[in-house]
């Protein structure tokens, strides 16, 4: 996937620093650890970033670390492609721009790469350190080193082809489509249904975890790059497919993520506080309910409880914490083994005091006179037999219900896509699930000028998948317009 | 931003605004609604359209001050700007062809009712009008909904115009006289639940607007779910409009307490 690149294996600096250094030295020192805000001042701050990023010694130890492979297998588990010991040999020479350089090549958002990327899961996992029972090379820790100390150098202007092409959500598929399609020379105009560009970066994950500044400032390179944004414009209904046609767009990249929260169905999930994490992080992190000279209002629960075990919960459960809940417990019907959140969120949210009630699944909620959810009333699990996920299912233990006093429930149970833009365009073809179905190649949609892209396409998964979806769609759709 | 380019006073709580949407002006059908943000920290609300002129580029919108943004809405002037309007939003009303159908609505639900009445009246309908109100001063587009309709009932609480009565006296008043194709029913929660109980007793299909709570208004949050036939349905993307005797409006009205 990466075949162009400003810092190949084969440069002269780069064997030079190969052999600077043995690899059984490299091998020798410890793997970084990220500093850390304090537990206790973290939950007195909705903005503080949890993570404080490497100093410049600790980032140029780090890349030490990284034996620069011949056949790199980090970079086979990065979605995206990147040229992962290319960063990072540069980072270990002190060339910090070009490290960003070699990051901005095939990733339009680094910055946010290094902070929400599930890297133990992608490149970590993939690194020969772990064939040696060491720990990976930080390979996440380095990206967002890069990202957040050197100035984004401004790539050479491709010369320009006139060809119009949108977007339809800016989201991370959409910024990453965006960055790729202007590289290539395409007027990219970018269409936000919200009132601020970048979709779940910005109302769904919470600034603890990534800074609005530092996906502003992402944004900011695109713009600079010549990517138009528009907000406040939902595709299918402010303007319609046809609309853009006749606007002289000539492709367009559909990328509107993941929409209608899900619910359990069980009694009393309609009860006053009892929310998705959707509306919960969207008051929160995209209107400010948590400061006061905003207008948005937010519950602020004091016994709060949180269903599901992903990255949503875990971001939904510190986000409670931090808007002044006493106590704040995860509720998940599985164990914590199989918990899909990362295992960074997890330790963090059990530093900041949340409390998990793994093995357990609410079946009903009840409410005082007014309708204000009161309590919740918890079925006991026991794991049963593996099923077609290939975790151990959770099957209830008789007669285990155990009711748990709350004043707040937020709902973490997962999203359906987004039903604005198929419902709008009804030749479009949908799945069984209301995803867009494209073919897995292209990400063409059954319309030919219509790829998509990220949640809308897969459900629900990762910001990194979302990203890697906009380079494979900038690719195709580049491809089907030059030809 | 979007520019108000005219403002006119209902009543000391209702105000109308003509503000610029070009886009949505020409988008938008009866039934629609957009998001408004009045300033920079301000928050997200439904206001259902009342109007729309594709030509000038703008969009009437009716504002009643309930809460701190929506009366900081009716304090904006001519010539200010809301920071963000979007939409439009919602599914829009399906228009009958023919028969006859009565449009209720109560206190502000009668300006997203206009449109409804013009359009039912511009495809053949014969059109009923009840407009309810608590007293003669909160009658609002009397004269427009005059002009589109057959025949207006109007009704206030303390008979202070028109009828003395509620509004389900005067949609009462249509169904024992003549056969009702259809009724719609825009205003608050419990008269839209009264209505639905009446005309349940008719049997008349019956279609209410509903004004739940919403953050995104694009099918994200799920503040706006009701009951409708025992089912979550999602007010921003599956409504505003539903079937009114299979809403349950007890919960829906609990869910819009404080």
């Amino acid at each position: 996937m990466n075949q162009d690149t400003i810092s190949p294996r084969s440069a002269q600096w780069r064997e030079e620093l190969r052999r600077s250094i043995t690899a059984k030295q490299r091998g020798e020192i410890a793997r970084v650890a990220m500093p850390e805000l304090p537990a206790d001042f973290r939950v007195t701050t909705l903005s503080e970033e949890v993570n404080m990023g490497l100093s410049s010694e600790q980032a140029v130890l780090e890349a030490r670390r990284c034996l620069d492979c011949p056949d790199p297998q980090c970079v086979t588990g990065c979605p995206v492609g990147i040229n992962i010991p290319g960063f990072i040999k540069n980072i270990e020479r002190q060339n910090f721009t070009d490290a960003l350089a070699v990051l901005k090549e095939t990733s339009a958002l680094p910055a946010v790469c290094g902070r929400v990327c599930p890297q133990e899961k992608q490149c970590e996992s993939k690194c020969i350190y772990n064939k040696m029972k060491k720990p990976a090379v930080a390979i996440g820790y380095l990206e967002r080193f890069a990202a957040d100390n050197a100035d984004a150098p401004v790539p050479a202007k491709a010369p320009r082809l006139g060809i119009k092409v949108a977007v339809a959500g800016s989201g991370p598929a959409g910024l990453s489509f965006a960055g790729d399609m202007i590289k290539r020379g395409f007027d990219v105009t970018v269409f936000e249904a919200l009132h601020e560009i970048g979709g779940v970066l910005k109302y769904g994950i919470p600034e603890f975890r990534l800074p609005n500044s530092v996906v502003e400032k992402e944004i900011d390179a695109l713009r600079d790059l010549g990517v138009e944004f528009h907000k406040n414009t939902i595709i299918g209904k402010t303007l319609s497919y046809d609309d853009l046609i006749a606007e002289g767009f000539k492709a367009i990249f559909v990328a509107s993520g993941a929409g209608l929260p899900r619910f359990m169905g069980i009694p009393g999930e309609n009860y006053i506080n009892v929310v998705s994490s959707n509306e919960y992080l969207t008051r929160v992190n995209l209107m400010h309910a948590g400061s006061d000279e905003y207008a948005t209002p937010v519950h602020r629960g004091k016994r709060v409880a949180v269903i599901g075990g992903g990255n949503t919960a875990m971001d939904s459960c510190r986000t409670a914490r931090r808007m002044g809940a006493d106590k704040v417990m995860v509720v998940y019907r599985r164990s914590e083994a199989e918990m899909p959140a990362r295992i960074e969120e997890v330790k963090h949210a059990r530093e900041e005091g949340v409390e998990f009630l793994t093995l357990h699944n609410p079946v009903e909620y009840l409410a005082d006179e007014r309708g204000h959810v009161r309590a919740m009333r918890l079925q006991r699990m026991e794991l049963g037999e593996p099923d077609a996920s290939g975790r151990r299912s959770p099957v209830p233990v008789e007669g285990a219900i155990e009711e748990v006093e709350v004043d707040m429930v937020i709902v973490s149970v997962g999203v359906s896509p987004n039903p604005l833009i198929p419902s709008a365009i009804p030749d479009l073809e949908t799945t069984r699930r209301g995803t867009v179905a494209v073919n897995d190649e292209t990400l063409r949609s059954s319309i030919p000028t219509i790829y998509a892209g990220g949640d809308i396409v897969r459900g629900g998964a990762t910001v990194i998948l979302a990203m890697g979806d906009g380079r494979k769609a900038a690719a195709a759709m580049a491809k089907a317009l030059l030809d | 931003m979007y520019k108000i380019t005219a403002k006119e006073h209902f009543s000391d709580a209702v105000v109308k605004l003509t503000v610029e949407a070009p886009l949505i002006a020409k988008s938008r059908r009866p039934g629609h609604f957009v998001i408004v943000i009045d300033s920079k920290h301000g928050e997200r609300i439904p206001l259902t359209i009342a109007d729309a002129d594709p030509a000038a580029g703008t969009i009437t919108l009716v504002v009643q001050g309930v809460g701190e943004s929506t009366r900081a809405i009716c304090a904006m002037e001519p010539g200010q700007s809301l920071t963000d309007v979007v939409g439009p939003l919602g599914r829009a009303t399906t228009i009958r062809n023919g028969g006859t159908v009565v449009c209720c609505g109560g206190g502000v639900g009668v300006a997203p009712l206009l449109p409804i009445i013009k359009a039912m009246k511009a495809a053949g309908c014969r059109v009923v009008s009840v407009l309810a109100a608590r007293t003669r001063d909160l009658i609002i587009l009397e004269e427009e909904v005059r002009a589109h309709s057959d025949e207006v009932i109007i009704m206030t609480d303390d008979g202070s115009y028109g009828q003395k009565g509620l509004v389900t006296a005067g949609v009462e008043q249509v169904l024992q006289r003549e056969p009702v194709d259809e009724v719609v029913t825009i205003g608050p929660a419990v008269m839209m639940k009264f209505v639905a109980a009446l005309t349940r007793k008719y049997n008349v299909p019956t279609v209410a607007s509903l004004n739940t709570i919403m953050v995104d208004g694009t099918g994200m949050c799920g503040a706006c779910r009701v009951s409708v036939g025992g089912k979550m349905r999602f007010v921003c993307i599956d409504g505003p409009e539903f079937d009114a005797h299979q809403v349950d409006f007890d919960e829906m009205i609990m869910r819009l307490r404080p």
